[in-house]
Order: C-alpha cells, then structure tokens, then sequence
C-alpha cells in the first residue's frame, strides 16, 4: 500500500455536482488527493460559474470566485448526456470509479439512465450519494430552491435578528455548509465499509434533514420544553455583556462575551475601574442582564473610542473572550490565519494570481493539497485519453459528434 | 447476527467538552464504540441548558443530551498518574482520540499526539480548539461569540442599521464538530490504506472562515467589503427583498423576473384565483421584465402588493400553494415548524429515544443520511455520569471491585 502520498489518493470520484453542495464535497476530496473528474456540458454548466463576484469584475465562465474555489484541483470534462452517445460515455466514467456524486433535484439522475439501480448493473460496489434539497423521497423531493430559501425553510432565518424586527437570516448559503460536513463521513464510512464486505451502497443526504441537526439542542427544548428559540439579538441567558460593541471607525466592531464574575472583574480592570462598573445594580450576573440595556451603552462609550483591535487584544490579555467582527480586508491581515497558512495564493490562467482557502483543519502527515480549478473542459484529452483509453480516432467521432462540449 | 454498522469495527475516546461533542456524535451513530471521558463529577457541558423541563440538573442538560447520543460514558482524571496510564492503556485499543482542551494541556500531561503514537501508532487525534493549535491567537478565551465574528460571519449578519448578528443558537460547536469528524475520516482513510495514524488539528476559526467565503472572496476579487443586509439580498444594481410578513410569522420569497418571472405570475394567478390581487401587481407581466430595467422603488412598489397579500395567510396555507403551483416560496420556519413539517414527517425523519430514568421518550432529530446498507441509528442516549465505568474498568480492563473502589477514593474516577 502507500506509503507516503495524500489521504485520498486512491479514491476515483465521478462529481455531478452543481452549485455550491455538491461541489465542495467533491473539492476536498482533490485537495486530499482523489482523482475528482467533474461532468459538465456547456448546455449545462455548472451554474455557480455565472456567480458573482467574478475576478476583475468580468463577466466569464471561468471567472467565477464560487466555482473556482470549490473546484480546486478537479480534471473538467465536457460530457453533454443530452447528445447521442453521452450517456454511455457517462457509463464508462461510472465503471472507473469508486464513488459518484450528484446534487440534482431528485429524479434527474434517473432521467439520464444514471440513478443507482442503474450504476449497480455497471458497478456493483459503486459508492453513490446524492445530495438534493430534500432528499429523494417525500413531497417536496421535487422541490429546487436557493440558499437564502433553504436556510428560512431548515430553521436557520428565524433565529438571527432582532426581536422588535422581521428576522434577516445571514447573507451566506448557511445550509450548504452543513450537509458537506456528513457527505463526507458518509463516502468515507461507505468506502470502509465496502473493503470489509465488498459491498457499495445509495447515500441519500437531504440538505434540509442534515441541517437541522445543528439545531439539535433547540429542537429538544421545543420538544420538552414547548420553547421556541426567538430572535435575541446578540444576547444569550448565560452571559452579560454578550454583544458587538461598535468601535471607532466605520462600521468596526467588537464582541464581547462576558460569563462569569471573574471575567467580569477582569473586564472591569481593562476598562480601568470607571465608576459606573462599580455600581451596585451590575455586580451579579443576574444584576447585569436585568440591565443589559443600560450596560451595553456604558461599554460602548467605552469601545466607540477605541479600535476594534485594541479592544479584543486589550480584553484577551485579560482573560475575557473578545473578538473583532471581521472582515474581508481583516482577513487577510489576521496574524492568527497568516500564521495558519489560511490564504495561498495561486496563478489561474484567466482569473490571474489570487487568493486560494485552506479548510479549518490542517493534517500533521497529509496535508491537503490545493491546485488551482480547472477551465472548462480543461482536461477532456486527459480524462478520454489517459483514463478511460480512448484512442486518438474515437476522441476525434466524439469531438465531431458535439459530446465532448 | 449482530447487524454492522458502517463504524462498528471502530473506538474512539471521546475528551470533548460541548465545542466538539458532535464530533464523536457522528461518529457513535454510524456504530463506532465511542467511550466519552468525563472528568469526576462529570464534563463542563452538562452544566449548560436548556435543560429537561427547565430543571437545571446535570443529568438533564438536553445540550448534552443531543450530541453526546450511542456513546458510552466513563469518568477519568487524567490530571492524576494512574488516570494517565489507564488512558495510555485505553489508547492502544482505540482509533481516534477526539479532544478540547488548551493547546498545550494533552502535552501538560504526557498526552499529546507524539507520545500517545508511541503507544499505537495507528491512532488518530484530533484536537478541536478556537484558534488552532499553533498561532498568535491560539490561547484567547472562546466563546460561540468571537468564533462567529472572527470566522467572519457576523459581519454579513444582520440589519445594515444595526450590530452584525450571531445565530441565536450555537453554531460554533456543531460546525467544529462536523468539520472536525470530516477530517477525522480523512486521516481515517490513510491510517487503513498506510497504517499510519496522525494529528488532525481543528480550528474553529476557521470553521466560520469556511462558511463565509463569500466575505474573502468579493475581498480578494474585487476589493468589496461585504456587508450585512437584512431582509434583502443585492442582485445587480436593486436590493430585493427575501422575508415577509405572513399571518402566523414570515415567509422566503422573493420576485423573479424574465426567465424565471413565471414563477412570480405564478403568485399573481394565485392572488387573482383567491379573489385577492393587488392593484401593484395586477397587470404587471413579470416575465417580460429584464432585472436591469428595474428601479429600487418600482420593486418596492410591487412586493408592497405582494406583502399585502401573504399578511393575510399562513405559512402553511402560502407553502401548500407553492408546492402545487411552483412558486418558490418556503416558510421561515421555527423549531415548531420542523416538527410539524410534512417533508420530514414523510421520511420518518425524526427518532424517539428511551429515557428510562426520566420514564420517557424524547423526540431527536434523525439521520443526516440515508444509506441502502447499516443505516445510522441512534442505539441509546447519551450517557449518565460513569455510566459504564464497571463495564469498562472491571469488565473490560479486569480492575477488582477493589481497586475501582480506590481509584475512586482518590479521585482518579
């Protein structure tokens, strides 16, 4: 067996995925190694290539910021299923790997001839999962939809906000960074399983029932204790202050969790003993959160005036867990993600030298690999050729044919 | 035949407090005997609520609850010397060491990745901190709340009028979690193809600078500061708005225009069928419409019509009319909600597990997939404190009742 090499570098990965889910799935298991060969088609491409932003502001299939990173090191292929002859090339593909990985709408997989009753009568031990929505039974199996609309429909809008306004939900797809979390350890245990029995399987992950795990401790109480988690802002019942303290400049912020009274005398120190933290009313936790309102604007005379990154430094040195709300630009400054290695920076041949993203783990003896995305059908030649052992002759009839676009 | 899980031949010991139970959570449901080691009187995370019925009780912490389900539970101080060698002794059977603790604090005691792959090399470890396990930051206090702000999630959270939000639910721990048994599997698969196990070292950091690409990217790309923006979401040059009212709380909808604008006519036949069209609305055919001929007023101008309409129905009642009719619409759902919800109902989604100290059945939610062979399963609760340390002590190591009564004495379990 191998010696040295990456994590995955004996697994062959056939990724139909689209968007963002399926994508990233397939992506981390490139930047570990596996061969990951990505279908698609220029009638159907992959439809975070039309996401913003694009590098440079220009519009391009192979511009796109999404696609790029979660597409790293992966071979593209165009393989249209639509044309004659595409779908038994997908058959070919399906007979070389070990694990194929789509996150259509249910039923599209099957429209093609390529569900898994279909992919067992290629190959039995073929690992499948397929990543929709809402998985592919139930009503709503049918059911597409936007990331904005799965994170309201999974539980996840309702509990940022304020409690005098509409909840807002977060800016980001927050679902699609949940289910990929189990897709792999589903394809993992599945691949162990079938070195001990030889048997493949069908993984069937609905983004909305992998998501709502991670409100686990929220549902127990609404099942126990009929309690519907509301929107509370930043507060939490176990600690006070617990907010994001504006800071001097614009829009900079600070938060600042405080959950004992050790950590409150520590806070108290920072701010040098002023007067109004030795009122009576704020001495006890219960004392504090009876009147957040009037602690939160005494920290904020005191954070307003100060940077952001003065007031989580000055507070950490202390003791009491603060951070700054960063941003974009504060990312790449962050000493601790520098420090990491988060950011490489790698040439791409139309998006030009720019940021690539580790992932939040780093591995002592196989650490992950990240290569640049590929163009669009970048590695037909590769794949045809080296891979499936066509011959110069049938490249050329599939080229013709249109197959290959 | 005793039915194979998809983990079954694994074991993991399991140090983690509640920033990353989920981990050997994951792992316990797919069938891997996962030990959760808990310090005498039990771990840190039982002390958080909610808890059952409101009664703060460490036994009843339904944080600990949810994600510390089909463990095993053994209570060991492995700040003493006879608790280090029987961890030592627990690591040469196991494949995964999972822990929490300060960078540095494994090590404080012998623990750490070096020694314990002297003992079995085969072992995977991983550790789950705030910052990582090297780095300026790595000892700064934690907290759900300055992960979320410096992974940069909160800034693009929120009213733009206001504070950037966190989610009013953790979600620092399960995305530490998850992430973390991710990775676990992947130095999984080199340890059965090389033999090899290795650190995996898990940043929670990091975990939200995932989840917020999006913010580092329009950085890297384009130099834009993203920002929060409330109930509405910029396409292009106009902000549409993607929350609404309804009668019983909000729903998630927005107007789609040209291509997609049936689905937005498909709303207005609707409101026509129903006896309830808007004059804001009423002749407008969406389709015709190119998003870039929109002005920011003339959208607000219709989704006023819009908002009309669904203040006067259910989440419920706007749902089943979406799905009949392809209008892409979901509810803002709460936990409530979930529970109600047909789509999980449908897929026998939610599981009930024995309490039997508590005399009942507690509804969880299931699976995070579905898989043709060795199903995932919830196979008991999550552990009492020292729940089955005469299992693991005298049964399985051969310590005399003796001998765990002086351990016991001495505060070692």
């Amino acid at each position: 067996m191998t010696e040295k090499g990456q994590a995955l570098c004996d697994i062959k990965f056939l990724d139909f995925g689209m968007s963002i889910t399926g994508p990233i799935v397939g992506k981390y298991f490139s930047d570990h190694g596996a061969i990951v060969v990505k279908v698609e088609s220029k009638e159907r491409i992959d439809i975070s290539r039309t996401y913003v932003p694009m590098a440079g502001n220009i519009p391009g299939i192979n511009r796109c910021g999404w696609f790029d990173q979660y597409n790293t090191g992966k071979y593209s292929i165009g393989l249209n299923l639509n044309r004659p002859g595409g779908i038994e090339l997908a058959k070919t593909l399906v007979a070389w790997a070990d694990v194929v990985s789509d996150n259509f709408t249910a039923g599209m997989m099957e429209k093609w001839g390529l569900g898994y009753q279909d992919l067992v009568k290629i190959k039995p031990n073929i690992v499948m999962i397929s990543m929709g929505l809402f998985g592919q039974t139930g009503p709503l199996a049918r059911q597409s939809g936007f990331g904005t609309m799965m994170q309201a429909a999974a539980g996840f809008t309702y509990p940022i906000g304020w409690p005098d306004r509409p909840p807002t939900g977060t800016s980001c797809p927050y679902t699609d960074f949940i289910g990929i979390w189990y897709a792999i350890v589903a394809i993992l245990s599945a691949l162990d399983y079938r070195s001990r029995t030889g048997k493949g399987q069908y993984i069937d992950l609905s983004q909305h029932e992998s998501g709502i795990t991670f409100l686990s401790p929220a549902i127990l109480d609404c099942t126990i204790n009929d309690r519907i988690v509301p929107s509370m802002g930043n507060r939490s019942s176990y600690a006070a202050p617990h907010g994001a303290y504006r800071c001097a400049g614009d829009d900079r912020w600070c938060v600042i969790a405080v959950s004992n009274d050790e950590e409150w005398q520590a806070f108290c120190q920072v701010l040098g003993n002023p007067e109004w933290t030795e009122d009576v009313k704020f001495a006890t936790h219960l004392g504090r959160k009876k009147n957040e309102d009037e602690l939160d604007k005494m920290i904020e005379g005191w954070t307003s005036r100060k940077p952001a990154e003065e007031v989580m430094l000055k507070l950490q040195e202390a003791g009491v867990p603060a951070g700054v709300v960063e941003t974009g630009e504060d990312f790449h400054k962050d000493p601790q993600l520098t420090h990491r290695n988060r950011f490489v920076r790698l040439d791409h041949p139309e998006m030009g030298v720019h940021v690539y993203e580790d992932s939040s783990w780093r591995l002592s003896k196989t650490p992950a690999e990240i290569r640049r995305s590929p163009l669009f059908a970048e590695h037909n030649e590769y794949v045809y050729k080296k891979i499936l052992g066509l011959s110069d002759e049938e490249l050329a009839g599939l080229l013709v044919s249109g197959v290959l676009e | 035949m005793k039915t194979e899980n998809l983990l079954s031949p694994y074991r993991a010991l399991d140090l983690c407090n509640e920033t990353g139970a989920l981990c050997g959570k994951i792992l316990a449901d797919l069938g891997a005997d996962v030990i959760k080691i808990e310090r005498p009187g039990g771990d840190s995370s039982r002390r958080l609520g909610p808890f059952y019925k409101d009664i703060p009780d460490p036994e009843k912490s339904l944080l600990w609850f949810a994600y510390n389900t089909s463990k095993r539970g053994i209570t060991l101080n492995i700040e003493t010397k006879q608790g280090q060698e029987i961890f030592k002794e627990l690591v040469k059977s196991a494949d995964f060491v999972l822990e929490t603790f300060p960078p540095g604090y494994m090590s404080r005691f012998g623990l750490d990745y070096e020694e314990l792959s002297r003992i079995n090399p085969r072992i995977i470890m991983t550790s789950i901190t705030p910052f990582g396990q090297t780095g300026p930051y790595k000892d700064f206090k934690p907290s759900d709340l300055v992960a979320l702000a410096t992974g940069g999630f909160m800034y693009i959270s929120g009213d733009p009028d206001r504070a950037p939000l966190r989610f009013s639910v953790d979600q620092s721990y399960t995305q530490g979690g998850a992430q973390a048994a991710a990775a676990t599997m992947i130095a999984f698969h080199y340890r059965q193809m090389s033999g090899q196990g290795q650190h995996v070292d898990v940043s929670i950091q990091e975990c939200f600078v995932t989840v917020s690409f999006q913010v580092q990217s329009h950085w890297d790309l384009l130099g834009i500061k993203q920002r929060r923006e409330g109930v509405r979401t910029p396409r292009g040059k106009i902000k549409p708005r993607n929350i609404f009212e309804c009668q019983d709380g909000y729903v998630s909808w927005r107007i789609f225009v040209a291509d997609q604008g049936i689905k937005t006519i498909a709303l207005v036949d609707l409101m026509k069928e129903w006896g309830e069209i808007e004059p804001e609305v009423e002749n407008v055919n969406f389709a015709r419409i190119d998003m870039s001929d929109i002005t920011q007023d003339q959208l607000e101008r219709w989704e006023e019509g819009f908002a009309k309409f669904f203040a006067k129905h259910t989440k419920a009642e706007l749902r089943r009319e979406a799905v009949k009719r392809d209008i892409m619409l979901f509810p803002v759902s709460t936990t409530k909600d979930l529970l109600n919800d047909e789509q999980l109902q449908a897929r026998d989604f939610w599981v009930n597990v024995e309490h039997p100290e508590l005399s009942a059945y507690i509804t969880y939610p299931g699976a995070p997939f579905k898989s043709t062979l060795a199903p995932w399963r919830i196979s008991r609760r999550a552990p009492l404190i020292g729940e089955h340390n005469t299992e693991m002590y005298e049964e399985e190591l051969g310590l005399t009742k003796e001998e765990v009564r002086l351990l016991k004495e001495q505060g070692v379990i």
